[in-house]
């Protein structure tokens, strides 16, 4: 399972040369200037830049819009909302290809091409499913009691959700933030059709184009992906938790 | 449990009950129904004008558009009726993607569940570095599939990749080949690309089920003289079972919507040999503009999705799920 991921940690400090002479054991002489060029570069710094602004505008407005949504099916009855439920269960199943080619059309004449709203928010607009879906099985665990005695307190359902209800679901929302972190990181299909203007390119759109570039330079290529890694497997050390909690009650609630 | 903002909360406490009809209510009831309904569609709004917008329009659109020559510009106007979709059923290409979905869908539910399955039965013993164990098979769900893929692109390519110097190595050069640029094995390279990157989540998932099944169960079953095999089969196995039909759900959806990995690695090369529906669907959408032509092709992946989807819901899943899309009373599980 870590062979791969040692072995390209590993090749990023050799040279191609030596890459192609030795591939399978421990570099010669540790060779650091395919990382640390690529550190020292504007453009990786750039995209990781770029991705995390994405990821963090994506995550912000499904967290925000999907909270209250949940808040609204788990704790009111009105017409439809069984109805209205179902049909956002169903875009579970909706495979983003399928929207990928009327969504490029729709963000064009909206003139959201290049633009990080154009990902921000179709992102978020495909994430809500899943979300609603945690979000409202968390709010219904929260007992009633305590909407009656905000209530009675003179709140207003608002009031409640904002000063009652969201503080008390942090871990929940902490979860499926974490999960929309790691989907919007890393998205490739919809960056990909968006941004043609390399300016906003995100770290996957990256480092296919610098692969493409440096095909035949293959030391550099592997320092380049292991960089790419990086945050990623970070952020999963720190979120472990809450990422595996997320999909586990995702995926056997959905 | 629910719905404590209704004007009459007292009645229709306890199991959730409907509130009582309409006509027993005392006047000025009304109004305050209204203001309730109007609360509680409020809270609704922003996430149904993104879903509606940005999800359903452009699905109804792919289908609109569908039965159009059109080139992507403008609005469609050359209505061809049916055309697209018999062109596609004489399209090699896509027939191939279907065989080719087919193949990955067969291929996942034989080798990769089950070695999923034994990868978290394994996991669930109480053993020295399980934890490191965990983190490590669930590491690559993490990355993205274009990394993933360019990752693999590399180790794969022909001759000088690593796969290839360590079977010459070890002295199999025979066995190492061409990898993604063969015809006859690209798609075996890709579905163990996507072994690497996928069975983690589905082990992770497993894992979580596994936590759920009550120990005194399979102790009962050792008292009473079990064997491992069959304490697995007859206690562990019916009691994961929820957890084994979503997996199977999720692993044939992503089948049939796989994309970023074979972009990043052939493109769907060599000779459209390892081609996914999104993938045929790309390159006339994007790249030779047949906007109308690649839009049936959506539509036919949101029907195959959907009509899987729907049969799964109604004959296997029907009840594990009849919480998520009525009440959901309990936990799903």
């Amino acid at each position: 399972m870590a062979v791969p991921l040692l072995y390209a940690v590993l090749s990023g400090f050799k040279s191609t040369d030596e890459l192609s002479r030795n591939p399978v054991g421990l570099p010669e002489s540790w060779v650091t200037s395919n990382y640390t060029q690529i550190l020292g570069s504007g453009d990786f710094w750039r995209l990781i830049g770029n991705s995390t602004l994405i990821a963090v505008g994506t995550t912000v407005l499904i967290v925000a819009v999907s909270a209250l949504s949940a808040f609204s099916f788990a704790r009111f009855a009105f017409r439809g909302r069984e109805a209205l439920f179902t049909l956002f269960t169903m875009g579970l199943m909706f495979p983003f290809a399928v929207a990928a080619l009327p969504l490029f059309l729709l963000l064009r004449s909206l003139d959201l091409l290049d633009n990080p709203l154009g990902v921000i928010l179709p992102q978020a607009a495909f994430g809500l499913p899943m979300t609603i879906i945690i979000l409202r099985g968390f709010f219904r665990q929260i007992p009633g009691e305590l909407e009656e005695a905000a209530t009675l307190d003179g709140c207003t359902p608002f009031g409640f959700f904002w000063r009652v209800l969201l503080p008390m679901a942090r871990p929940a929302l902490g979860t499926v933030s974490v999960l929309a972190v790691v989907t919007s990181w890393n998205n490739f299909f919809l960056p990909l059709l968006v941004f043609t203007d390399a300016q906003w390119w995100t770290l996957p759109i990256g480092v296919q184009q610098f692969q493409g570039q440096y095909s035949a330079e293959y030391a550099k290529v592997f320092a380049y992906l292991v960089l790419a890694m990086v945050p990623a497997l970070a952020f999963y050390s720190v979120a472990e938790r809450q990422l595996v909690g997320g999909l586990t009650a995702g995926a056997t609630k959905g | 449990m629910t719905s404590t903002f209704l004007p009459d909360k007292r009645a229709g406490r306890g199991a959730g009950a409907p509130p009582p009809a309409a006509d027993r209510r005392p006047p000025g009831r009304t109004r305050r129904r209204a203001l309730h309904w109007l609360t509680a569609a409020g809270f609704q709004l922003p996430a149904l004008v993104l879903f509606m917008g940005l999800v359903l329009l452009p699905m109804l659109f792919a289908l609109y558009a569908a039965f159009f020559r059109w080139g992507g510009f403008g609005m469609p106007s050359d209505y061809i009726g049916g055309e697209n979709f018999t062109r596609l059923l004489q399209d090699d290409v896509f027939l191939g993607d279907l065989w080719r979905c087919l193949v990955l869908v067969v291929l996942s539910l034989a080798l990769q569940l089950p070695f999923a399955l034994a990868m978290a039965v394994l996991l669930n013993q109480r053993m020295r570095g399980r934890a490191v164990y965990r983190m490590l098979f669930f590491a690559p769900y993490v990355l993205s599939e274009a990394i993933t893929g360019i990752l693999f692109g590399m180790i794969f390519a022909p001759d000088d990749g690593f796969a290839d110097q360590v079977l010459g190595k070890v002295g199999l050069e025979g066995l190492g080949g061409e990898w993604f640029a063969d015809p006859s094995t690209v798609m075996a390279t890709v579905f163990l690309v996507m072994t690497w990157k996928y069975f983690g989540f589905h082990m992770m998932l497993y894992l979580a089920g596994l936590q759920a099944v009550p120990r005194e169960l399979t102790e009962a079953a050792l008292i009473d003289g079990a064997s491992a095999w069959q304490r697995f089969r007859n206690v562990t196995l019916p009691l994961l079972a929820p957890t084994l039909r979503i997996s199977v759900f999720l692993a044939v959806i992503g089948s049939i919507q796989l994309f970023d990995l074979v972009w990043v690695t052939t493109a769907g090369g060599p000779d459209h040999h390892s081609e996914t529906m999104a993938v045929t669907m790309f390159q006339y959408g994007f790249k030779r503009y047949q906007v109308g032509y690649a839009s049936a092709i959506s539509v036919v992946m949101f029907g195959i999705s959907l009509v899987f989807a729907l049969a799964y819901q109604r004959f296997v899943l029907r009840r594990d799920l009849e919480g998520a899309t009525t009440t959901m009373r309990g936990d799903g599980k």
